[in-house]
């Protein structure tokens, strides 16, 4: 694509996000959408913003994190903090204020960025001694990281400690929920073919092997780290500013952590498509298993851990694979040839 | 100092605990290759199945040692068949697939029986009957429970005994060979699904007594008991070494004196983080923990 082609794409893109979060916010005439379904919605944005960030460390670079929800909760008290204490101050020095859309956004803008920047920061923190370890060991180190995070944030009471941050002012809307999820689509994709991301999959295959051919190894993982916690610092932000949706330590515990990774695991793993599709699915399953709660109290996410079980026995490469869904599949005609090129 | 012997003595049976438990993840990954997850439940498992026979024997009313063995063994073996069941189940079908399958099978196997436990027992804690009468010796001072010192020898007596079936017999001495090397055992004419089925039984009827005894000193049991407790004895097993059995050991003693020292100070609340900023501050100068063995890469 040309550059005035990719100005275009994005100005078509923000116009209909913004025309998606006008009807959300407004309704289309005498129809108001549903305010449970719309934060369904929302909610799967954030989760694809989480997936597909987490992607890029434990798929692409086959490096296995549980520490991502760690990482969430630093840039997501981050932002939430910065709107919280000096959202007014920024919104007035604007000329505008929190509840006029002009504020609001100006502060989500520094916010999301206060967020990225602080988890990536930790990322950096945590990935430079960590990342010298392998496999299972990383996957331990990551996780004991989270839950100190976790553990710190309980006894900052600025930040609402246990309670969680209710303090927090709405400002997450549609459209900075889909335009970050698309953002960071956008960039796992494009660091996935381009050299970093080749440099990525040789230390996925073999990293020895990697490192002989002449790969600064740590170098490339910590990167990929240090991107991946800023990005989940950004869902983290979104999701702490969203109405009804205060950020707890509670629910930031490896729980979340392995629920993400759920997420990217069903869709196939290393597969940027299978990481929306897994974030999406397990983001409506619990939803739509809740009117069979009724009938049977809790069995809800009995199911749901079988069905993880199940999906592990019968198909372990995930829905999709390595392989990215492209319309071509539904194409009679490129049957044979499928996918066969992805990443 | 009667407070820093106070402590030591809490410690010590937290960390027998802890020890118990982990012993079960140190041998599990020691054949397979695998952080089993669910350990942690099926340790939930046992307090629970201790308590359905605690009270099916009337335990409540007329407590008795002869009843809490009866008690402990009935849990211990219920849970070794719970160990194998898993393991048949749903390790055995995604053992020849990537390591990241097994461990997303395990994650799943215990958010099964998290949620699985919560509808069939209820969400809220039920006390375990008292099996043996509450009594507290005064040394020099320091106050001793019964119950606490039965924690420490009975777990103690245990880890001799496991440490006698690794190191003494000729199941043990498979058990070490699979561990060792799964493919070459195979090749050496040894029945690996039996060894792998065994270990699963030796350790989930391990931490099925850890379940029985933690239940001793705090009667409170509930379905999600395992999740924190679970972590901090895998922790156990990473900081001693994972795949030593003497590093299992040393790992949940250390982890349990660490925490019960920082409860006493001003600190408490950073007491689930503890044991997390050891593990990592051992990792980075010795990766392979305590007592574990860091072989060359195989390339």
């Amino acid at each position: 694509m040309s550059v005035t082609n990719k100005l275009l794409a994005t100005l078509v893109i923000v116009a209909l996000l913004a025309g998606v979060n006008y009807i959300f916010e407004y309704g289309f005439g005498d129809f108001l959408i549903n305010p449970y379904y719309a934060r369904i919605v929302n909610l799967i944005g954030i989760n694809i913003t989480l997936a597909v960030s987490l992607n890029l460390i434990n798929g692409l670079a086959g490096q296995f994190s549980i520490g991502h929800a760690g990482f969430m909760a630093v840039g997501g008290y981050a932002a939430t903090y910065l709107t919280v204490y000096y959202g007014n101050r920024i919104a007035s020095f604007v000329g505008s204020t929190l509840d006029a859309g002009f504020g609001a956004s100006v502060v989500m803008v520094l916010s999301l960025l206060t967020g990225a920047v602080t988890a990536a920061a930790a990322g950096l923190a945590v990935g430079i001694p960590s990342l010298r370890l392998k496999g299972d060991y990383l996957a331990i180190v990551t996780l004991g990281f989270g839950e100190i995070i976790r553990v710190l944030i309980l006894n900052i009471p600025a930040v609402g400690g246990a309670t969680g941050f209710t303090d927090a002012i709405p400002i997450t809307n549609f459209f900075w929920i889909f335009a970050m999820a698309i953002l960071t689509i956008a960039i796992v994709r494009n660091i996935a073919v381009s050299t970093f991301g080749h440099a990525l999959t040789a230390i996925r295959g073999d990293e020895i092997a990697a490192e002989a051919m002449g790969i600064n190894t740590t170098r490339y993982k910590v990167l990929a780290f240090v991107i991946s916690a800023a990005l989940a610092g950004i869902a983290g932000g979104l999701s702490g500013q969203l109405f009804a949706n205060p950020l707890n330590p509670q629910n930031l515990n490896f729980v979340k952590s392995i629920e993400v990774i759920v997420m990217i695991v069903l869709g196939g793993i290393g597969s940027i498509t299978g990481a929306i599709i897994g974030a999406t699915t397990l983001t409506i399953l619990p939803e739509a298993l809740r009117t069979f709660d009724q009938q049977f109290p809790g069995l809800r996410m009995v199911i749901y851990a079988l069905l993880l079980v199940l999906f592990m026995i019968f198909r372990p490469q995930g829905l999709l694979g390595r392989r990215e869904f492209s319309l071509s599949w539904l194409r009679p005609r490129n049957r044979q040839t499928a996918g066969a090129g992805g990443v | 100092m009667e407070t820093v012997l106070q402590q030591l003595i809490n410690g010590l049976s937290l960390g027998a605990i802890y020890a118990l438990i982990a012993l079960g993840y140190t041998m599990v990954y020691g054949v397979l290759r695998l952080i089993n997850f669910a350990h942690g439940d099926v340790y939930m498992l046992g307090a629970f199945a201790g308590y359905f026979l605690a009270n099916a024997l009337q335990l409540d009313t007329n407590p008795s040692i002869f009843g809490a063995v009866v008690v402990t063994t009935g849990a211990m073996a219920i849970c070794a068949g719970i160990g194998i069941l898993i393991e048949r189940l749903a390790y055995r079908p995604v053992r020849h697939h990537s390591r990241l399958t097994s461990l997303i099978t395990a994650i799943g196997v215990s958010l099964f029986l998290e949620y699985g436990g919560q509808v069939v027992f209820g969400a809220t804690p039920r006390f375990f009957p008292q099996m043996v009468r509450s009594e507290i010796y005064s040394v020099g001072g320091v106050q001793i429970t019964n119950q606490n010192l039965l924690i420490i020898v009975v777990a103690l007596l245990m880890m001799f005994g496991l440490r006698f079936i690794v190191q003494r017999t000729r199941i043990g001495k498979a058990m070490r060979a699979t561990s060792y090397n799964l493919s070459v055992a195979r090749l050496m004419g040894i029945n690996t699904d039996f060894i792998i089925a065994f270990t699963f039984a030796l350790g989930s009827a391990l931490a099925a007594a850890a379940g029985v005894l933690v239940a001793l000193a705090i009667p409170r049991i509930d379905p999600l008991m395992g999740l924190m407790t679970g972590l901090k004895a895998f922790v156990a097993a990473v900081l001693g070494g994972i795949g030593s059995i003497p590093g299992a050991m040393l790992g949940g003693l250390l982890i349990g004196l660490m925490e019960t020292g920082l409860s006493a100070t001003a600190y408490s609340t950073y007491r689930d983080a503890v044991a997390f900023a050891v593990l990592i501050l051992i990792l980075l100068v010795r990766p392979a923990g305590i007592l574990g063995a860091s072989g060359p890469e195989k390339v």
